[in-house]
């Protein structure tokens, strides 16, 4: 029963070599998820230079995006996540307010 | 001395210089669709990409996907199809009509779908971004399967599902640099602006090698497809609009408008199927590969001499097209039947293939590329196209008139005999014929009524003929039901005379010579008599001088006897009185 509540969200990280805005959409990911999702979410970071054929099946287009796989549906965001309320809107997360 | 010498090398250097940029010609791609390549002078610019607009509906997806299956079918180029707007399975199922397999060609690692889907409501935007990821996706496809070919359809879409256009101008060019760098051929296809501009977002900027418009106009409830080659860099390309067709074998462009007159000639002649019409030319007809009008009005025969022309070619085991934009086939069977023209044995040998279709069902330029297509495949010596006339309810009189002007170049270069029939509207012979082709064609026949005495004849003459001598005279032209013929007119002390005036005049000639022959054997017999009489008289007379001169003769003679006996006597007497008969016998002896 806690670990369902555990894996509530799997995201997805698609990003291209670690280029600046790659790295700035990593260490905002994770500080909004530490935030508001702490214990409840897996990030996996898939590089394109490396697995392009990845790209086709997530419909990637735009570099760095991130895809809420879990729950459904799926929502796509991208860009480099600086703003967080949009991130939090796109991911359908309610923030823990401070 | 040494100037001139510098002079000279400097000229040769400039002449070696020129000939290098002659030489460096921009390589290009052939895209296998019929027509596009002869505009384009051979093709896409090869690793470059092109840019083809046009307004929704008017083929864009087509002709890119045409340009990678062709590619991968005909020319061994493997291509890939990012479709930004349609997905894989519609596609393939879209172009199977077309005979695209495109699963198959998938499978066989020629082609490789992607269908980027953009949904603005999955996707939200925060900060930076860039379309790396597509270009990783495009990147890998091309190296999954080799392309050299790469269709983006329709790029456009980006800007709906994407809000940053600063982001997504910029990336656009890296695209096109990325896809330069690529070495693919891409083909990149833009919905059509508001105005002048080419496209909504203006891709033209990006892409300055090669622009291709299509456009899709109805005109008199009548639509056409055209194309034009907006810009081509670094190369000549045909600038008109060029119509184009999309029917079961995918597209065909026609480059109609020929710029050269630079056709070969044959001087080879081909009989018009009516022989006394073929003695007009000179005892041998038209010449192969020649044009020929033949107008009239109304019921004066134009489609039975058509028909007749179709049977000599197919009874030389030739092919003919004919292409009927009044009756159907069947009806023209019949009708030709009564003329003693079987036609039927022709198409049951595939000598003859008709092609009806009403002018209107569609355009006028789809008619030639039709024309065209069906030619192409056919590859028939002689074409007929009756009536012309009728085409003019698709199109302009000019229209008509370039349209014909294109035909007879294609047809004339492919050395084809070609026969219109065209109707004149007006009774009063017209110099000219409606669509203004008669200054196109070779030779003119000019089928036309005759009035007089309470009926109709037909007369035929030939307005011109290039090349060829020919005759002046009109001839009264009849059809029956042996076939069609030419009968000299009748030229009689009353004038020119046709018809049954004609056969009239035949039988009163015929009294005039029976009587005429009756009163000549008269006279001569009365010739005859009167020589015999002469010649009785002549013969009594001579009679009756002979008579006379025998009574003359007669006299004299007995004068003479008379005077010599006399004579004697006197001398008898005289030698007697002398008594000296020695005189007297000396006297005889020298008498004797």
């Amino acid at each position: 029963m806690e670990l369902d509540e555990v894996i509530k969200y799997e995201l997805r990280l698609y990003i291209a070599g670690k280029t600046a805005k790659s790295v700035t959409a990593l260490t905002n990911l994770k500080k909004y998820c530490e935030e508001h999702l702490k214990g409840q979410y897996v990030i996996e970071v898939i590089d394109l230079l490396q697995q392009p054929q990845l790209a086709e099946g997530d419909q990637i287009f735009a570099i760095p995006t991130l895809v809420r796989k879990v729950p459904e549906p799926i929502r796509k965001i991208i860009g480099d996540l600086s703003n967080e309320e949009k991130v939090l809107v796109g991911l359908n997360i309610i923030p823990v307010s401070k | 001395m040494r100037v001139v010498k510098q002079i000279g090398f400097i000229m040769t250097k400039l002449h070696k210089k020129q000939q290098l940029i002659t030489f460096e010609q921009l390589p290009k791609t052939p895209t296998g669709i019929t027509g596009l390549d002869e505009i384009t002078g051979g093709g896409l610019p090869n690793g470059r990409p092109t840019l083809i607009c046009g307004e929704a509906g008017c083929g864009k997806t087509l002709m890119s996907l045409e340009f990678i299956v062709r590619g991968a079918t005909e020319f061994n180029e493997p291509g890939v199809f990012m479709a930004f707007e349609e997905k894989a399975d519609e596609l393939a199922s879209n172009v199977a009509s077309l005979g695209f397999d495109l699963i198959k060609l998938q499978d066989d690692k020629k082609l490789r779908l992607d269908h980027v889907h953009i949904d603005r409501s999955e996707i939200e935007e925060t900060g930076e971004y860039d379309l790396e990821g597509l270009f990783i996706r495009l990147g890998f496809a091309i190296d999954s399967i080799g392309a050299k070919r790469v269709v983006l359809d329709t790029l456009e879409n980006l800007f709906s599902g994407l809000s940053n256009q600063i982001i997504l101008r910029a990336e656009l060019r890296r695209l096109f640099t990325f896809l330069k760098e690529k070495g693919v051929t891409a083909i990149i296809t833009g919905e059509k602006g508001d105005g002048s501009s080419l496209t909504r977002q203006g891709l033209e900027e990006y892409v300055s090698d090669c622009v291709i418009l299509l456009d899709h106009r109805v005109i008199n409830q009548i639509s056409t497809r055209r194309l034009r080659v907006v810009k081509y860099r670094g190369t000549q390309h045909g600038t008109n609009e060029y119509p184009f067709l999309i029917d079961e074998d995918g597209i065909s462009v026609l480059p109609v408008t020929s710029l050269r007159l630079e056709k070969e000639v044959s001087s080879e002649r081909i009989s018009s199927g009516i022989p006394s019409l073929d003695s007009m030319f000179g005892g041998k007809g038209f010449f192969q590969g020649s044009s020929i009008l033949v107008s009239g009005t109304a019921g004066t025969g134009k489609t039975s001499i058509a028909a007749s022309f179709a049977n000599e070619v197919c009874g030389n085991k030739k092919r003919c097209l004919y292409f009927a934009f009044e009756e159907a086939p069947k009806q023209i069977l019949r009708n030709m039947k009564s003329i003693n023209l079987d036609l039927q044995k022709h198409i049951d040998n595939g000598l003859l293939e008709f092609h009806a279709s009403r002018p209107t069902l569609y355009g006028i330029e789809m008619h030639l590329v039709a024309i065209y297509k069906i030619i192409k495949r056919f590859k028939p010596a002689a074409v007929i196209l009756d009536p012309i006339t009728n085409l003019i309810t698709v199109g302009s009189v000019s229209e008509v008139k370039s349209m014909l002007i294109r035909l007879i170049d294609f047809l004339q270069d492919e050395q084809i005999t070609v026969m219109f029939t065209a109707l004149s509207l007006n009774t009063v012979v017209s110099e000219q014929t409606d669509e203004g082709v008669s200054s196109l064609v070779d030779t003119w026949l000019l089928v036309r009524d005759i009035e007089s005495n309470g009926e109709r004849n037909r007369g035929l003459y030939i307005m011109k003929s290039r090349g060829m001598s020919h005759s002046n005279q009109v001839r009264e032209f009849t059809i029956t039901d042996k076939g069609l013929s030419l009968v000299d007119v009748y030229l009689g002390p009353d004038g020119v005379l046709t018809g049954s005036a004609r056969e009239a005049q035949k039988l009163r000639e015929k009294t005039g010579v029976a009587l005429r022959e009756f009163a000549i054997t008269r006279k001569d017999k009365e010739i005859l008599r009167r020589r015999m009489m002469l010649e009785s008289k002549i013969a009594s007379l001579q009679a009756e001088f002979e008579s006379t001169e025998e009574e003359l003769n007669k006299i004299y003679l007995e004068e003479e006897l008379k005077q010599d006996i006399i004579e004697r006597n006197r001398q008898e007497i005289t030698d007697i009185r002398r008594g000296n008969a020695d005189t007297l016998k000396s006297k005889s002896k020298r008498k004797k």
